[in-house]
């Protein structure tokens, strides 16, 4: 048979060409959501970082005399050395006098801080449950139940009842939000785990003595990757408007800091008159989310296309 | 009705999925389209039918169903003749059926598209169509929902959708391939019989030489788009003129065994009163409904010896091979490998003793991970044993020589290989453990005949070499007749029959034996020698 089989041009040993893989980097770079949102989250992470750069004014310094500016309104300020220089307030001042411009400028940082680690510690904490109780089944049981009970958790009321425990802050404010997040996560990654494990390169391994732990790293857990990333920057967007939002009603990170849902909160009362107060945060608020949202967008449909119908 | 050339373009591995292909398909005769995966034999179909997917379309040629050229008719002429001059039959019945609408109803469907009958009428004309493809109780047939029918029974529905309006041209897209192979010889006969009685003309597609030999009047071999012969079914099949074509007919394994020395080695693996009942605990019911997977199953394999498992879906053969890989919990039973009973021993202990039983899975394109080189799949096994890294690439290198690869390819991934050459790489991987049984769960099932023939003789020569016992679950009677020694026949999770493979298939004692080898398909035609079999029995 051997002969017929070279006759048809069917040789036994064989070499596959090599198949030059499309990056995925270079198919990130070809879709105009991933590119658009990136430049725009880099620039607002230029923004944070960079905050001193930006403006020469102190966000919390109170000056009675010049409060509720219009945007562009020039005032004199006196130095610690007794010299005086003028400035100008480009979005106006707020009704204590605080320069809305230098408030916004450093409110990126609250924003991004609260965004970034809400996403990586419940993505983290929800990757750790998921892929044990997607492989375990009782433990599953359990997990399951605990974390349909923390779903039924609203975020706000969470952060209330925190804060009265102990004090409005940054990290009061992070907890409040990761909790109700991580049941999200664990249900993505169990339902990846669970598909996976069915898979036969996952008998294949258990089959030549692979331990469990190292089978869950190493065959289960890229799996579930491509997707946690996406639903990483969801988390993020999500994130950065609930900081907001617990700012703006008094329940999130002290009035004093500026984030843009302090600056939104402390507009709200003259917002007829003067609605610059409350219009410059509240245009990098949306555009921030857009932002994280377009880029989660673009990141969902190259690295993981069969989500599309899924969210 | 007449065809003609037809192109199109891919753009993918080759500029046209299919070239200058000229075939006719007279009334009253069935043209049977053979090719491997790949070769373009379902995009002719499609072509006919004006569903090719976006992206694809004809370029040149024609395609002439009783004088009209199909290429050059609007959407919805097109719609007009599908049912009425052309229908088609899928492979999947399950998925083809729409599940949230009656049977009876997506039958009703048809008629009510294409006729202007009343709804009497149109319910009659059902009950008459059901009653022709050979379902019973039509009544209640028409009132089920397509997953409360067997899997025939689906594709009988189908059928009969495709026929109510007793179409010129049937297309039947590889429809038995998805049954069990008791089914397909009675979905076969129906359709020759249908196709007799209605004078049609079918274009059958399928790459199932055993099929072609069963039901062709005239054969079309299709190789990467091109038609490479074509001819009367006897004439090709006993007389094959293009090399392709002898090639392929040559792979296919015969029913007829090899003589072979019965093995009296020592025995590797027993198995004394196998059992797996899948147990389903409901909260709230008082009965609780056991599923008996594998029942009281005694095995023996010796060294050197290939014992086949043969059985239709669902008859608990995989479940067997993947108990005594302990991938699942036996519920009762003794699994003896070596002198220690694996099927009772500790996990700890059970890890130290894996090696020894090893398996290659069906499916190539899932049992390797895609995101781990080929080279770390292989090396995986050894070194969860202490092997060093090196120790154990350089031993991955001499196994996929052995397994007719090149060494190289170790830093590649899954992906840049075919579907074959995944086999051999699974067959490496099992081999690296050095074990003392591998078992073969279904392992050339989704590979094309020629390729199939290719890993059929490396396991063999592999048992040789290394004086390997074999498992080999297969439900395909020829795979199992060329490469195993002695054969247990599974139904319903008990082996009904169990001896040495020649008398089994000479000779069958059990009724579901006998059912089974009069179903394989071709069974009357010797492909080796390319003569008909004149049965003996």
């Amino acid at each position: 048979m051997s002969a017929l089989l070279e006759a048809a041009g069917l040789e036994t040993a064989i070499v596959p060409p090599p198949i030059v893989r499309a990056g995925a980097l270079r198919r990130l770079r070809s879709n105009p959501g991933v590119v658009i949102g990136a430049l725009i989250l880099a620039l607002v992470l230029v923004i944070g970082i960079a905050a001193p750069l930006l403006t020469p004014l102190d966000p919390a310094q109170i000056n009675p005399s010049y409060r509720n500016k219009r945007p562009g309104a020039e005032a004199t300020l006196r130095n610690d050395d007794g010299t005086r220089r003028t400035v100008t307030h480009w979005m106006g001042t707020d009704s204590l006098g605080r320069d809305i411009y230098a408030r916004v400028v450093y409110g990126a940082r609250a924003s991004l801080i609260v965004g970034l680690s809400v996403a990586i510690i419940s993505v983290a904490a929800g990757l750790l449950i998921g892929l044990v109780s997607g492989y375990v089944r009782w433990i599953d049981a359990i997990a399951m139940r605990v974390m349909d009970g923390l779903m039924a958790i609203p975020a706000i009321l969470l952060a209330i009842a925190l804060v009265s425990l102990s004090s409005a802050g940054l990290v009061t404010v992070i907890v409040a939000i990761v909790i109700p997040e991580i049941p999200r996560v664990v249900r993505l990654v169990r339902s990846v785990v669970l598909s996976v494990r069915e898979e036969p390169y996952v008998e294949a391994a258990i089959s030549v003595g692979t331990s469990t732990p190292v089978l869950l790293v190493r065959h289960v857990l890229p799996n579930t990757i491509p997707p946690l990333i996406v639903q990483a920057t969801y988390i993020a967007a999500f994130a950065i408007l609930v900081e907001a939002i617990l700012s703006f009603l008094g329940v999130g990170i002290p009035p004093d800091t500026p984030t843009w849902g302090n600056i939104m909160a402390e507009g709200r009362t003259l917002f007829r008159v003067f609605p610059h107060n409350i219009l410059f945060p509240g245009v990098f608020l949306a555009l921030t989310v857009l932002a994280v949202n377009m880029l989660g967008d673009g990141l969902r449909d190259t690295l993981d296309p069969r989500m599309e119908k899924r969210l | 009705m007449r065809k003609l050339a037809v192109a199109l373009p891919a753009g993918a591995d080759r500029p046209y999925a299919v070239r200058n292909v000229n075939f006719t398909v007279n009334r009253s005769e069935i043209v049977c389209l053979v090719g491997e995966s790949g070769s373009g034999k379902s995009v002719i179909a499609h072509t006919t039918m004006g569903l090719l997917p976006q992206g694809l379309a004809a370029t040149d040629g024609e395609i002439l169903l009783s004088g009209e050229n199909l290429l050059r008719v609007r959407e919805a002429r097109l719609r007009q003749l599908r049912c009425t001059q052309m229908s088609m039959i899928f492979q999947e019945p399950m998925t083809a059926l729409n599940p949230v609408m009656r049977c009876g109803d997506q039958i009703d469907e048809v008629l009510a598209t294409h006729t202007g009958l009343d709804a009497a009428a149109r319910r009659r004309k059902v009950l008459d169509v059901i009653r022709d493809v050979r379902l019973p109780e039509a009544e209640r047939m028409i009132a089920s929902y397509p997953h409360q029918l067997s899997g025939g029974q689906r594709q009988r529905i189908m059928i009969a959708m495709a026929l109510v309006l007793e179409p010129a041209l049937l297309i039947a897209d590889e429809p038995t391939t998805a049954l069990d192979v008791t089914t397909q010889a009675q979905i076969l006969a129906l359709i020759r019989d249908l196709q007799r009685e209605h004078g049609m003309g079918v274009l059958f597609i399928t790459h199932d030489f055993g099929v072609v030999a069963e039901i062709a009047d005239r054969v079309a071999v299709l190789r990467q788009g091109e038609l490479v012969e074509m001819g009367p079914t006897e004439a090709l099949l006993s007389n094959p003129q293009h090399t392709y074509t002898k090639m392929l007919i040559a792979s296919v394994p015969s029913l007829t065994p090899k003589r072979r020395d019965v093995v009296t080695a020592s025995i590797v693996l027993s198995t004394v009163g196998l059992s797996k009942t899948y147990k389903q605990r409901r909260w709230f019911a008082r009965d609780n409904r056991d599923v008996a997977a594998a029942t009281e199953v005694s095995i023996e394999i010796r060294r050197g010896e290939t014992v086949g498992i043969v059985g239709e879906s669902g008859s608990g053969k995989s479940t067997v091979a993947r108990c005594i890989a302990r991938l699942i919990e036996p519920s009762a039973g003794r699994i003896v490998i070596g002198d220690t009973d694996f099927a009772s021993i500790s996990r700890v202990q059970l890890r130290a003793l894996r090696r020894k039983v090893q398996i290659v899975f069906q499916d190539p394109y899932r049992s390797l991970n895609p995101r781990r080189t080929v080279g770390e799949a292989i090396i995986e096994g050894p070194m969860n044993y202490g092997a060093s890294r090196d120790h154990a690439l350089a031993r991955s290198r001499k196994l996929m020589e052995l397994v007719r690869m090149d060494p190289t390819a170790i830093d590649r991934y899954p992906h840049q290989f075919s579907g074959g050459q995944r086999q051999r790489i699974c067959i490496a991987r099992a081999l690296a453990m050095e074990p003392d049984l591998l078992i073969a769960d279904e392992a050339v099932s989704a590979l094309d005949v020629s390729v199939q023939a290719q890993v059929l003789a490396l396991l063999d020569e592999i048992r040789k070499r290394l004086d390997l016992a074999m498992l080999f679950i297969t439900h395909d009677l020829r795979v199992a007749a060329q490469v195993c020694d002695r054969v247990a026949v599974m139904a319903h999770g008990r082996v009904v029959e169990y001896g040495l493979v020649t008398d089994v298939f000479a000779n069958p004692q059990n009724a579901y034996t006998q059912a089974l080898v009069a179903a394989a398909p071709g069974r009357n035609w010797n492909f080796a020698a390319g003569v008909p079999i004149t049965t003996t029995s």
